[in-house]
């Protein structure tokens, strides 16, 4: 409500203002924290200067809706942030609009774009904004430090509940992780189902300690509650609960798994145009590093990273909390989103079964 | 029988009759009139979704329209006999036109339903499908090795039917080969029949929870005096009042294990503070929630049903010389059994479709087939099997309606 308040209000002031031909687009994200960062670093520049408005919704991931409305003939969303997986499906699916990346702008140092972009981070139907992580947390107040994935699977040194993303996107890689796998074998062992049973195997040790989480926002409750004493997580959300609420979190980038949020263009879409206008507005190098000052995700385009500076607080360094610095990379992971899109229709079938007897 | 001199006429000579019969035909099209509306809105929203997605659990068109050569060639394959070069030619030609109109992803996503990682392979193969050169066979298997696996072939045989009994197989755990025939879904995969008891056995003990709870509740706000028993019918009434979602988030402050029924067993000494009961997600957290939800929908019936019990009854029973114990169960417990019988089937039926209660509380064994359901539905978009699982469900609830109708008697219930 308060959104689109502040959203009419921005239009009103464009109106007056006498901006010619405002247009107005729906931007669909992921809420919280994480669309908070998207509207002070892209939406709230972008109607300033072109007094085009933006109405911002909120989803919780997949294609679903967006299928619903392309096969419908309805598309009422314009832009929408999608992982990569789901983005790659959509395109395949025919559900997002082709995007010529030859018109996205150079990054601020002259670099041609499609050199800017970190690899992987422009694809047919999108392009992403942010690279972040699926890593894993605890509550220092509750359990003594864990220091590597492996920990993360070991209930009897490290005792407590488990909370764990009900997907086995990110849980079997982090298992085989645990298990001794080195990250560069993960998805070469994934692809032959004794790494399948493996990494099944591994989880079954977690019986009895696992809360499941759905939404982004739940793993920080959960370790606020106590629910559980660590937990895997996108790690801008817990960096947001550790430095902006104060809670005793700490990441372990250990084991991490790295993986792009990208934006895409519903198939169909009215506002095409003016969805694209901003997608290449909030993609350059200026907005991607604006956005690392609100929320603790790495821009995907190189010439950002050097302008990264203090968080929205005045006084944390955002660097050393990107999953792309340095020292968090010396045993990160990158998603393979083509794994993926080839397999998770067979692992998610025997992980709903799994767990269904977990 | 046209012998006008016998029939009776109205004042204006027309024989009453067809007056007659003139009048009743105006006043039946009036009444279908004031229903044509509703009529109307419930084919258009209701029959109409529900048939075309039902539909959806067998039609799937999608192969055969895209690759329309290929769909010919394989309906003549027996699916055991040797990869022919006359599939392969046809397999080329599709992918190229495919390829070119961009359709390719619609058609990997489908063979990947049937064969898992089968997606690459067409997406790899189609890109260089135009530079093929005969025998197609050896420049397919040129390209994917995956190619010379009559499995793969066997995959592309039963994605290519339109009409595909296989989700509704799938949906009962078993697996459409290509060659016609049904075998089970190996166990590590198995999982909707699992569901389906575990969703009948929550709906069925939902159910008996909300009887064995709500009939003293119903019996003591029809015997109170109306002033009482209106504030009680309030408190009845008033969770009824309030967002589903609010309860629900409501029991998960009360129920886990920082929550405050843990705290008051921690405080009572009936469990440790290091060893706290788990009563949320899980069945028990499901089941102490869908049976707080439900329960309006079990005392409603009830009470309307036991406040026309005359209450003389009881006492004439009494005053010869029955105890208390038989006075109720012969004599006051047979004439509430329709509020039971209206009661216990809405519980039921309600419980059997829950959806949002499990999603939230159920954690993994608390989890029901709507859930599955909506993850077909939202996740894994394959609303082909969604809609398999719904017609299971469907016919399923169907069936127990007509085992209730004949152990109760659809006519022997009661809602007010």
């Amino acid at each position: 409500m308060k959104l689109k308040n502040m959203m009419t209000a921005a239009a009103v002031a464009a109106l007056i203002a006498g901006t010619a031909n405002a247009g107005s687009i729906t931007v669909v994200s992921w809420g919280g924290a994480y669309t908070k960062s998207q509207i002070e670093a892209y939406h709230k520049p972008w109607m300033a200067e072109t007094g085009n408005t933006i109405i911002s919704e909120d989803y919780n991931g997949g294609v679903a809706e967006v299928k619903s409305q392309v096969e419908a003939g309805n598309v009422t969303w314009d832009l929408v942030d999608v992982e990569l997986s789901d983005a790659v499906r959509g395109c395949d699916e025919g559900l997002f609009e082709e995007i010529d990346a030859s018109v996205l702008p150079a990054g601020a140092d002259g670099t041609p774009a499609k050199d800017d972009f970190v690899a992987g981070a422009i694809n047919d139907c999108a392009v992403a904004s942010i690279v972040w992580s699926t890593v894993f947390a605890y509550d220092s107040t509750t359990t003594k430090a864990p220091a590597t994935i492996s920990d993360f699977f070991d209930v009897a040194n490290f005792p407590g509940k488990r909370g764990l993303r009900k997907n086995p996107k990110a849980n079997l890689e982090m298992a085989l992780m645990a298990d001794g796998v080195a990250a560069g074998d993960v998805y070469a062992m994934l692809r032959t189902s004794e790494g399948v049973d493996r990494a099944f195997a591994k989880l079954d040790t977690l019986k009895g300690n696992v809360v499941w989480w759905e939404a982004g926002a739940q793993p920080p409750q959960l370790l606020a509650d106590g629910e559980v004493v660590m937990t895997t997580a996108y790690n801008g959300r817990i960096f947001n609960a550790a430095v902006n609420e104060n809670k005793p979190f700490v990441v372990v980038w250990d084991g991490q798994i790295l993986d792009f949020d990208l934006w895409a263009i519903p198939k169909g879409s009215k506002n095409k145009d003016l969805a694209m206008e901003f997608l290449i507005y909030s993609t350059d190098t200026k907005r991607l590093a604006d956005q690392a000052s609100w929320i603790s995700y790495g821009p995907a385009r190189k010439s950002s990273g050097s302008m990264v500076g203090l968080f929205s607080d005045g006084k944390t360094q955002m660097a050393p909390h990107m999953p792309t610095a340095a020292a968090n990379l010396t045993n990160a992971l990158a998603n393979d989103f083509a794994f993926w899109a080839d397999n998770q229709d067979e692992l998610n079938e025997r992980f709903n079964a799994w767990l269904a007897k977990f | 029988m046209t012998d006008t001199s016998n029939t009776l006429v109205a004042a204006d000579g027309t024989p009453l009759r067809r007056k007659l019969a003139r009048a009743l035909f105006r006043s039946r099209v009036r009444a279908f009139g004031l229903v044509l509306p509703l009529l109307a809105f419930v084919i258009a929203a209701f029959i109409i979704p529900i048939v075309v997605l039902l539909w959806q659990s067998v039609y799937d068109p999608r192969y055969a329209e895209l690759m329309p050569n290929s769909t010919a060639a394989m309906a003549d394959w027996d699916a055991k006999s040797a990869i022919t070069e006359e599939m392969a030619a046809a397999m080329v030609a599709d992918l190229i036109v495919v390829r070119k109109d961009k359709t390719i992803g619609k058609v990997a996503t489908r063979i990947n339903r049937e064969i898992s990682g089968a997606r690459s392979t067409f997406t790899i193969t189609a890109r260089a499908a135009a530079k093929m050169k005969p025998p197609y066979l050896e420049a397919l298997i040129a390209n994917d090795a995956l190619w010379a696996d009559p499995e793969l072939w066997r995959g592309v045989k039963i994605a290519s039917k339109w009409l595909n009994p296989g989700y509704i197989a799938n949906a009962l755990d078993f697996k459409y080969e290509a060659d016609g025939s049904f075998s089970r879904t190996d166990p590590e995969r198995a999982i909707h029949v699992m569901l389906f008891l575990r969703t009948l056995e929550i709906s069925f003990t939902v159910t008996v929870l909300c009887l064995l709870l709500g009939y003293p509740v119903a019996y003591l706000l029809s015997t109170l005096p109306a002033r009482s028993s209106n504030l009680l019918l309030i408190l009845v009434l008033l969770p009824f009042w309030t967002s589903l979602l609010v309860r629900t988030t409501a029991w998960i402050a009360m129920l886990q294990s920082q929550g405050v029924m843990n705290d008051l067993f921690v405080v009572f000494g009936i469990a440790a503070e290091d060893d706290r009961f788990s009563l949320i997600y899980n069945k028990t957290g499901t089941l102490i929630s869908m049976t707080h939800i439900l329960m309006p929908f079990m005392i409603l019936p009830l009470y309307s049903v036991m406040k026309t019990i005359p209450p003389s009854y009881v006492r004439a029973a009494k005053s010869m010389g029955a105890t208390n114990w038989t006075s109720f169960w012969r004599v006051y417990f047979p004439q509430s059994v329709p509020g039971i019988g209206a009661g216990a089937l809405l519980v039921f039926i309600l419980a059997i479709g829950y959806y949002i209660t499990p999603a939230l509380v159920g954690g993994q064994d608390g989890q029901m087939i709507s859930n599955i359901i909506d993850f077909h539905m939202r996740r894994s978009l394959n609303w082909n099997l969604a809609a398999a699982l719904g017609l299971v469900l469907l016919v399923f609830v169907m069936f127990l309606f007509w085992v209730y109708d004949r152990l109760v008697g659809i006519d022997n219930m009661k809602l007010g």
